[in-house]
């Protein structure tokens, strides 16, 4: 599978299967990174083929799961049946501290787990008394955020004047999320709604909730760390780093980050973004509204932590610029030995991933801090600005595919023989079955953390124990 | 690529030359990360560890019970899924059968990760994929797309329909959409698409299981009655996720020669063996033997309360005898095996008499360990059953029994179940309650034991109080699926998670050296 033409050749080849009208569709999905190119030539954020089995979630995994779920003290009601609680509850691994149940809500489900009644004759009511319960129950708790699904959007409920109500009955906010799955293409709207709702019932109060630590004066190295959902503790090795270099970090929005956090966002100097797919909108907001600069940054692996410390240092004065390189000067030679260690054992190692938010560009040059090559790669839900932002990262010659299929994913990786497939849960036992060793790229397959030194250390060895597994050598019966 | 179909064994890492490398379980209880999580705090606009202390506490007594009992429009960690979930785990059992959802596109990427989070197995359903505009003109042109293309790319022999409750609010309606999907030759006239309307406002997944398997019967049994029966018996087991209780079912009727169909037999879709070669279809009901399974003498149940609909239709419109069993623990066993062999007129065979001594052996020899323990439990209604019957028969005392997807008629079975036992004296059946209500009963009236899936852990964490991993989901114990809970084999599996359970705990609690060593015992 070496030039261009075969690649080309393979996607056609993938496409022949699809009925006409489908193939149509998904061919524009589907391409080959070429040289020169200044995006990944293939169009995204489309809506998904029916009866394809695309990998995509929808808007309430978006605004639920991702943006609002991880702000510990607040409780997050998933409003509607109880599926969409039920499935997402726990799923995330969005790590936290605190007292779960009393003073942070995490790990919880909450769902007014509508019935029929609630369908004919609407749910306002009912959302109404059950924030009451909250109350009660949960004295301690920082607000409510109320996620919408599917019904609520499609039976005319009103949860914005609940909200208004209920926020005022209480003091706290109470956030409505429209955030029904039916909306947009994918999880990409939910973020974005959730994104909305930071906008305009959180941050225009942001001065009358905020509870400023004690002695607090806005200093010049206030930043803020957006789109870091502390999946197996990554924001904390971030922060770390960034506190290393001089700079006060004074809110994670969202992993492991609380209300207050939120409303303190509008006094740094600056929004550090790591997922921008999800948060860029709130980050562009708070650019217009406060002035806020923000910078997009990478964490996996040292070349790229290197690159981005010295890229947020620049922002700011010769201190900090002088701790980056003391820091990242004294974080090389631990990562030299574990590349060393590491290395030999994945040196020209094939890579295809397919994840969502950032990480199917942003952890290619961790890979090849390692030695291994990404030869595919692609979105659940990106944008065409991700895929702008993929062309710099991956080679010439890389297949991309977008909301890449069940069909696609296992056609291409059974012609392009990758040694290690990086993508979701739903994916992992497919490809394991075809004797492809897989991490989950998503939940770090219960690993992690994988942002900054620590987590590059971390990654390095989940790589190696993947790839080098001796239960691959037992797939083949000796007699066959 | 590596080739892992050959049968070289890779170099291992080793550790020399090398500090450990700190993952999440160490990593973040070093001093720096310590002091990180408390500089971080003053931004956290946190209560004092005061008053959290205190609210706590609070969480834990009567007044903050009853505060929580008083609840009527909030649920908080409730133990139901929504409906399409066992619509989808049914319709996986039949051959070459791909389940697709109709409605929104999340709820089937939610469905598949959490029925392969635990078995750890490929889950592969497709979707309609509706988005707003279905919500204002329908969803007729992506089931048509969604049924063309599922056929074209999957190549099944059936595609199994259900909906998610995006498509049941704006009324859409299944049967037309094929017809006309059909008509318009989407899909052959003759590839079957049984469907199951499964709003998710609407019961549980135990009520999609229903639904979706009355919908498989009747679209594959239609025409197929015969003159005479086949001389088959039918079996469901219901929404069990213990695949190897279909094995063991299977290998009870082969000893006793009983001929059968499972309906469905998804033993294989949810443990498929691993050659190297990905099988996306797993299901091993056949279609001829569903078809023909209208011809069966009489069709057996282990979850009542899972197929009310199911069995009405095979009562009434084929006329068929239905038996309801759940051969969980000695008892029922016994009943289920007398049954079977008075209904076939075949002997019990010796090897499971004698497999029903050694289980009694068992329970005999670590009965001292359970007696009088109390135990909190929850799950399904059929599968809460099985268990307070099994865990009366080892003198157990079931005490705080949650339902969250309880109905009147299983409620009654289990306090008669209670009542006649005097193991059951101080059992307590929660319909509707959730684990939230379950956290605050553990706390005012506490237990030696819990028994639930993996959410329970909460409450492991929370009250203490030691939890035997039975139900589902299950996704921090791995292979617990591939054990059978039926039959006496399956007794003596159960009965073993919970015995060592508790001697795990008892070493727990005396580990200190010096301290609580005292009785740390080597033998117990």
């Amino acid at each position: 599978m070496a030039t261009l033409e075969d690649k080309k050749a393979l996607i056609q080849e993938v496409l022949d299967a699809y009925p006409e009208k489908a193939a149509k569709l998904r061919s524009k999905h589907l391409d080959v990174k070429e040289e020169g190119a200044s995006d990944c030539g293939v169009k995204s954020n489309k809506k998904s083929v029916p009866g394809v089995m695309t990998t995509r979630g929808c808007a309430y995994a978006g605004a639920k799961g991702v943006v609002w779920g991880p702000v510990k003290d607040m409780i997050h009601l998933s409003h509607g049946p109880v599926g969409c609680g039920y499935y997402s509850w726990s799923g995330r691994r969005n790590y936290y501290i605190g007292t779960t149940g009393v003073d942070t809500f995490g790990t919880m489900q909450f769902t007014s787990d509508f019935q029929e009644r609630d369908i004919v004759f609407g749910g306002d009511k009912k959302l109404d008394k059950l924030i009451d319960e909250l109350e009660i129950l949960f004295p301690l708790s920082q607000g409510t955020t109320i996620e919408s699904e599917c019904p609520v959007g499609l039976i005319g409920d009103d949860i914005e004047a609940v909200a208004r109500k209920k926020a005022k009955e209480y003091g706290k906010p109470v956030v409505p999320v429209r955030c029904e799955g039916f909306r947009g293409v994918s999880q990409s709207l939910g973020h974005h709604i959730a994104n909305d709702t930071v906008r305009d019932w959180v941050l225009p109060k942001a001065d009358e909730y905020r509870k400023l630590p004690e002695g607090y004066e806005p200093g010049p190295y206030d930043v803020n760390i957006i789109g870091d959902y502390n999946i197996g503790g990554d924001a904390w090795p971030s922060r770390l780093l960034l506190e290393e270099i001089g700079l006060r970090v004074i809110c994670q929005f969202s992993g492991d980050g609380t209300f207050n956090e939120v409303v303190m966002t509008p006094l740094a100097k600056l929004n550090l973004i790591h997922c921008y797919r999800s948060m860029n909108y709130i980050c562009r907001f708070m650019e217009e509204k406060y002035g806020i600069g923000w910078l997009e940054y990478n964490f996996f692996g040292p070349t790229q932590i290197a690159k981005s410390l010295r890229k947020i240092a620049a922002q700011f004065d010769e201190t900090i610029q002088a701790k980056a390189e003391e820091v990242i000067a004294k974080y090389q030679p631990r990562m030299d030995a574990i590349v060393e260690k590491y290395r030999p054992r994945l040196e020209g190692k094939k890579v295809m991933m397919m994840v969502g938010g950032l990480r199917p560009r942003h952890v290619v040059p961790a890979f090849k801090d390692l030695g291994m090559d990404v030869i595919g790669t692609g979105y659940e839900f990106g944008h065409g600005d991700d895929y702008k932002r993929t062309a710099e990262y991956v080679d010439d010659g890389t297949i991309i595919y977008d909301d890449v299929s069940g069909y696609e994913f296992e056609e291409f990786a059974k012609q392009l023989k990758p040694d290690l497939i990086a993508s979701g849960i739903k994916e992992k036992y497919v490809f394991q079955k075809m004797a492809l060793p897989f991490r989950q790229m998503h939940s770090w397959d219960y690993s992690g953390p994988y942002h900054g030194y620590d987590g590059f250390e971390v990654f390095a060895r989940d790589m190696d124990l993947a790839i080098n597994n001796p239960t691959w050598s037992l797939i083949k019966a000796p007699w066959a | 690529m590596t080739d892992n179909l050959d049968n070289t064994i890779p170099t291992p890492c080793g550790a020399e030359g090398l500090d450990p490398i700190k993952d999440h379980f160490d990593l973040f209880h070093t001093d720096t990360y310590q002091d990180l999580f408390e500089y971080k705090r003053q931004f956290e606009g946190a209560h004092s560890p005061e008053k959290v202390a205190e609210i706590a506490e609070w969480t834990k007594s009567w007044d903050y019970r009853e505060k929580n009992f008083a609840r009527e429009a909030l649920t908080i960690n409730p133990a139901k899924a929504c409906q399409p979930l066992g619509a989808l785990f049914v319709a996986a059992g039949f051959e070459e059968t791909l389940p697709y959802s109709h409605g929104s596109q999340g709820c089937v990427a939610y469905f598949r990760s959490h029925l392969t989070r635990n078995y750890k197995e490929p889950f592969q359903a497709v979707s309609s994929s509706m988005t707003e505009d279905a919500a204002v003109f329908g969803g007729l042109s992506n089931l048509k797309q969604g049924l063309e293309n599922a056929y074209t790319l999957y190549k099944p022999k059936m595609i199994a329909l259900c909906t998610t409750c995006m498509a049941e609010v704006i009324g859409d309606d299944l049967g037309a959409f094929i017809t006309t999907s059909k008509n318009e030759g989407h899909i052959p006239e003759d590839f079957p698409v049984p469907y199951a309307h499964t709003p998710s406002f609407v019961g549980s997944h135990i009520t999609g299981y229903d639904n979706m398997l009355k919908g498989i019967l009747t679209t594959l049994t239609k025409n197929e009655k015969a003159e005479t029966t086949n001389g088959k018996f039918n079996f469901n087991l219901g929404f069990d996720p213990y695949i190897g209780n279909i094995r063991e079912l299977k290998r009870i009727l082969n000893l006793f020669g009983i001929d059968y169909t499972i309906l469905s037999d998804n033993s294989d879709a949810f443990d498929s063996p691993n050659t190297g070669e990905f099988k996306m279809y797993n299901g091993l009901t056949t279609l001829a033997e569903t078809a023909d399974s209208i011809n069966a003498e009489g069709t057996f149940f282990f979850q009542k309360y899972t197929t009310p609909k199911t069995q009405d239709y095979i009562t009434k419109e084929w006329g068929q005898k239905t038996y309801n069993f759940r051969p969980f623990g000695i008892k029922a066993t016994d009943e289920f095996l007398m049954a079977l062999s008075a209904i076939t007129g075949k002997p019990i065979p010796l090897e499971l008499q004698q497999e029903r001594g050694r289980a009694v052996d068992a329970l005999t020899d670590s009965q001292a360990w359970i007696h009088g323990k109390k135990i909190a439990l929850y799950g399904d209604p059929d599968h809460v059953l099985g268990l307070i019957q099994f865990l009366l028969e080892m003198g157990a005392e079931p005490t705080h029994i949650v339902v969250t997807n309880t109905n009147d008629d299983f409620e009654a079975e289990a306090r008669e179940l209670l009542t006649n036992s005097p193991y059951g004296q101080n059992g307590t059946v929660w319909g509707g309650k959730d684990l939230w209500h379950l956290r605050s009963l553990m706390f005012t009236e506490p237990v030696d034991l819990l028994i639930g899936n993996s959410y329970g852990k909460y409450l492991w964490r929370d009250t203490h109080t030691p939890l035997v991993r039975i139900g589902y989901p299950i996704f921090d114990r791995h292979h617990m699926h591939r054990y059978a809970t039926l039959g006496y084999q399956g007794a003596i599996n159960q009965f073993n998670w919970i015995i060592n359970t508790i001697l795990d705990e008892l070493d727990r609690k005396t580990i200190i050296p010096a301290k609580t060593d005292i009785s740390f015992d080597l033998i117990r």
